[in-house]
């Protein structure tokens, strides 16, 4: 029996310890707002928070969470009002929309230790994260207005 | 049949035929629609799959209130809410906006009283096919009409209450207005006596002037933004029923390969699997239906993963079995080096080369390409009594409901498809086969069943863009004067997939190629033989892509060759502002229209292909110096009714990385409705152009894709990827063209050409990849 909390709340969870949190997430809770884009880390789609820091939820497996704290989209605000969220909107930056849960969690994750990325900053923290519509140049404007710097 | 029927926009074009021989009842596309229809709103037991408009804005409909549908897309509830109903698939263009905005402007709705519900699959709504950039080209009149239809009917049932003509009352915002006297009254209290009156004759109807509109032709921010960005937008995986297994499906991993045998026992070994299901294969070269393969079906996604891994298949590879790209792109230049099938034919191209002091000759390679959006295929469905439910990210909900009925065997009533977001879809998800896949399996096994295919199983099993190889040759004469233009294109052809071995046909060209706007007496431009190995389909922007490279990079080839700067040599290249019917002037072949409509009423406009380079020359810093490393390429192209010039700056970084810090496009596809969602079209169009110039191939051995995920079938990521993209939208009361596609083949070439511009080499194969290491150190 593994224990773990997400987005607060405590879980247990006995099943396959093989699983990635990835697909706990998303069919055990219905937690669907952490994506799955690749399965092996190359898309970030599947971005969560382990313990405050970005993860790919498709490389960690169950057995290895114990005690652990994972907050999702789901979870990143209460309101879904996080800066980042509110700059998302803003600036009108989702084209379908599938990738950007996980570039939010990701971007939220760079702000916490670098309140002013710059973009060296950006593109460190964003490069493992797919955008097929391509929507890159909004992303980049959206974490500098969050962050207080109109891009 | 005309095989090139299959095309997206030659499939309109035929409906649109037999259309025009059904007796005519009114004008305009959408005649055929019942104008009126009482319709029961589609119930979802339970789930809520259209997502309202965002936030604050987000108004659920009253419960129980009847709502009154007075058009196929409109409904108005007696609490004043408006449905809007969204036929169209939203997959990241921003058609769940732009739509209802469209209608909202002409009846005079409050946007805040808005909501938008997603269609199901049903013809009554005419096309859904969401590909072919079609949305608005096709359906703006008929959008503009249908807003126009409700507010006349306000206006008139207002009148009738206060025993006033209909001249004397107007709807503003939710409410029309007498005019002598002020008085108002709601959307919502006039839906009882609206409801009873007769349609307004079309003569009736008004669609507002320029100046009278609201939104249509400004920024209107996307309804779904809450949603998306809080993880609550439901895309194709995020559907859930009670009782629901999970399938992972072994595809043949060769096109028409079959299976010997199978070891299941491992497979059900894995904790969660509960069955193992065959799924036959399709007859090749199967259309829109199912591969086959084995299906695990599991209790959990994991569970499915593991055991169709475990699966242990010996497969016979079949006919297939040998193709290999290298030795097929050796065929496609074979093939192109003898004169092929005209497409377009004005002079006598072969002579006037002949004949020429100085000609210039290259050939260009751009591989097969595939999707790879970021939603892997997935689909849900539940067979009971007979009935079928799916609920899939479709661009094509009739055309998937139809083939699931004819796959299953089910009268098409008895099929219902809803469509969730998808998660980017590019023109794979207009095929229905992964649909179909789960339709079979809960069929088979009694219970909801949802279909997850891996990244792995989406780039090895896609309908791929086809593999191309181009012959360009003209004749160069005093002052950059091209006196003789042919170009010789070969792929294998959509049509392929759709009726065995079919070959591409001449129509295919005016998909980027015979209709280039070139001023030149002697032309000819044929397409050459290639047979189909696999299953070939339509990808954003289609065969425009190779053509738009192709042609894009010879025009820079031969600029620089007569000494003169690019962007003068295009300009002189277009020549004098004129307006051609091609089809009037060298089009051959049995091509009657133009991107689905006919070719007569989209004459290619010089003036226009003009107006965008000379846009992007000026702005882009044209001719400022810049360092060795760093360059600008210009290219321009018109596909789906639209012109479309780029300015790629590029940075190529001593190890050959190829960085994109600015773009600079202007687009002009007459009226645009929602400037924002145009502007990001283009945006992700350079994104686009940048994986397909630099990064992605798809590559055959032993017939059997040799790309796996993200790793090996690389795209354009956030560090390459542009720090602007400065657009101009030409905007103007033209007819719309299309604006999903068009940015992507200009800047395919306009990268290319930059490339050539910071470090003199050329790029003529596609990807770039690793092309590029040690340039510095390259005589050039
Ligand atoms: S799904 Fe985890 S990184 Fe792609
Ligand atoms: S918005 Fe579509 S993949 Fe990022």
């Amino acid at each position: 029996m593994i224990t773990l909390t997400v987005n607060g709340v405590p879980r247990s969870f006995d099943g396959d310890p093989t699983m990635p949190l990835l697909w706990y997430l998303r069919d055990e809770l219905a937690l669907t707002g952490t994506k799955y884009g690749c399965g092996v880390a190359q898309c970030g789609a599947c971005t969560v928070h382990l313990g405050g820091e970005p993860a790919r939820a498709c490389q960690l497996p169950m057995s290895a969470l114990e005690s652990a704290e994972i907050v999702t989209i789901e979870g990143l605000h209460p309101e879904g009002e996080h800066p980042l969220q509110l700059a998302w909107r803003e600036i009108d930056v989702p084209q379908c929309g599938f990738c950007q849960p996980g570039q939010i969690m990701q971007a939220a994750g760079l702000l916490k230790h670098t309140p002013k990325p710059g973009d060296q900053d950006i593109d460190t923290a964003m490069n493992g994260h797919i955008c097929r519509c391509g929507t890159y140049p909004r992303i980049r404007a959206a974490i500098k207005a969050a962050a207080g710097e109109r891009a | 049949m005309n095989t090139n029927d299959f095309l997206p926009w030659a499939r309109r074009a035929a409906a649109r035929r037999a259309a025009a021989k059904a007796p005519a009842t009114g004008a305009g596309p959408l005649s055929e629609l019942p104008r009126r229809a009482f319709l029961k709103l589609a119930g979802l037991g339970g789930l809520v799959i259209a997502v309202g408009p965002g936030g604050s804005r987000r108004v659920e409909a009253a419960e129980g209130a009847s709502a009154w549908e007075p058009h196929v897309y409109v409904g108005v509830a007696s609490d004043g809410t408006v449905t809007i109903t969204c036929h169209r698939s939203e997959m990241g263009q921003g058609i769940r906006t732009t739509m209802p905005m469209i209608i909202a402007d002409e009846m005079e709705a409050d946007w805040s009283r808005c909501r938008v519900e997603q269609a199901v699959g049903d013809k009554k709504y005419g096309s859904q096919n969401t590909d072919g950039s079609t949305s608005i080209r096709d359906f703006l009149p008929a959008y503009r009409e249908a807003g126009a239809t409700v507010r006349a009917l306000m206006e008139d049932a207002a009148a009738k209450q206060w025993g006033v003509s209909a001249s004397e009352v107007f709807a503003r915002q939710h409410e029309v207005v007498h005019r002598a006297s002020g008085r108002t009254l709601g959307f919502g209290a006039l839906v009882a006596s609206a409801r009873s009156l007769p349609m307004p004759p079309p003569a009736r109807l008004r669609i507002k002037e320029p100046a009278e509109r609201r939104w249509q032709g400004k920024r209107m921010p996307s309804i779904d933004l809450v949603p998306v960005t809080t993880g609550t937008a439901v895309f194709g995986a995020d559907v859930r029923l009670p009782g629901m297994k999970v399938a992972v499906i072994a595809r043949p991993p060769v096109w028409g390969a079959t299976i010997v045998s199978v070891d299941e026992s491992a497979a059900l070994k894995v904790p969660g699997v509960e069955r193992i299901v065959r799924i036959p294969p399709a007859a090749l070269p199967g259309a829109y239906l199912p591969l086959g393969g084995v299906a695990v079906i599991a209790r959990n996604t994991w569970a499915a993963l593991r055991g169709r891994d475990a699966l242990k298949i010996n497969w016979d590879a079949g006919a297939n079995g040998a193709h290999e790209s290298g030795a097929y792109r050796a065929s496609l230049e074979t093939s192109i080096r003898s004169p092929g099938a005209p497409g377009r034919s004005s002079g006598d191209a072969a002579k006037a080369l002949a004949a020429a002091g100085k000609t210039v000759v290259a050939e260009y390679h751009v591989p097969y390409l595939s999707h790879a959006q970021m939603e892997p295929l997935t689909a849900l469905a539940r067979f009971a009594e007979g009935r079928l439910e799916a609920w899939a990210p479709t661009q094509s909900p009739y055309d998937a409901r139809a083939t699931i009925a004819e796959y299953l065997g089910l009268d098409e009533a008895k099929v219902t498809v809803h469509v969730t977001l998808l998660g980017g879809g590019f023109g794979r998800k207009s095929k229905p086969d992964y649909i179909c896949e789960a339709a079979f399996l809960s069929k088979e096994i009694g219970a909801p069943v949802r279909v997850q295919w891996s990244r792995e199983d989406d780039l090895r099993n896609s309908y791929y863009h086809s593999v191309s190889a181009h012959h360009l040759e003209a004749a160069l004469g005093e002052g950059g004067k091209v006196g003789a233009w042919l170009h010789r294109s070969a792929y294998p052809s959509i049509s392929a997939t759709f009726a065995k071995d079919a070959l591409p046909t001449p129509d295919e060209l005016s998909n980027g190629a015979s209709d280039v706007p070139w001023d030149v007496p002697d032309m000819s431009i044929e397409v050459c033989p290639a047979p189909a190995h696999t299953r070939i389909g339509w990808y954003r922007s289609v065969n425009a892509i190779h053509h738009g490279f192709a042609i894009g990079s010879f025009v820079d080839e031969l600029a620089h060759t007569a000494g003169m700067d690019p962007a003068d040599f295009l300009l002189q290249l277009i020549g004098p502002d004129r307006s051609v019917d091609l089809y009037k002037n060298g089009l051959v072949g049995a091509s009657e229209t133009y991107y689905g409509a006919p070719w007569a009423e989209h004459p290619l406009e010089t003036a226009r292909v003009r107006g965008v380079v000379e846009s992007v020359r000026r702005r882009s810093g044209w001719g400022a110096p810049l360092p060795r490393g760093r360059g600008r390429g210009i290219a321009v192209h018109r596909s789906f009714l639209a012109y479309v010039a780029v300015v790629a700056e590029v940075e190529v970084l001593a190890d050959g990385t190829v960085l994109l810090p600015r773009a600079t496009v202007a687009v002009d596809t007459g009226f645009v409705v929602n400037p924002d969602r145009a502007t990001s079209q283009m945006e992700g169009a350079m994104v686009m152009a940048m994986s397909n110039t630099l990064h992605s191939a798809i590559t055959f051995a032993d017939g059997r894709v040799q790309q796996s995920n993200y790793g090996d079938y690389e795209v354009a990521r956030m560090r390459a990827a542009p720090h602007a993209v400065d657009v101009e939208i030409i905007q103007s009361e033209g007819k719309s063209g299309g604006i999903g596609e068009p940015g992507v083949p200009p800047a395919g070439a306009a990268i290319a050409n930059a490339i050539f511009a910071a470090t003199g080499v050329r790029v003529r194969e596609l990807p770039v990849g690793k092309q590029l290491a040690g340039w510095q150190n390259r005589a050039t």
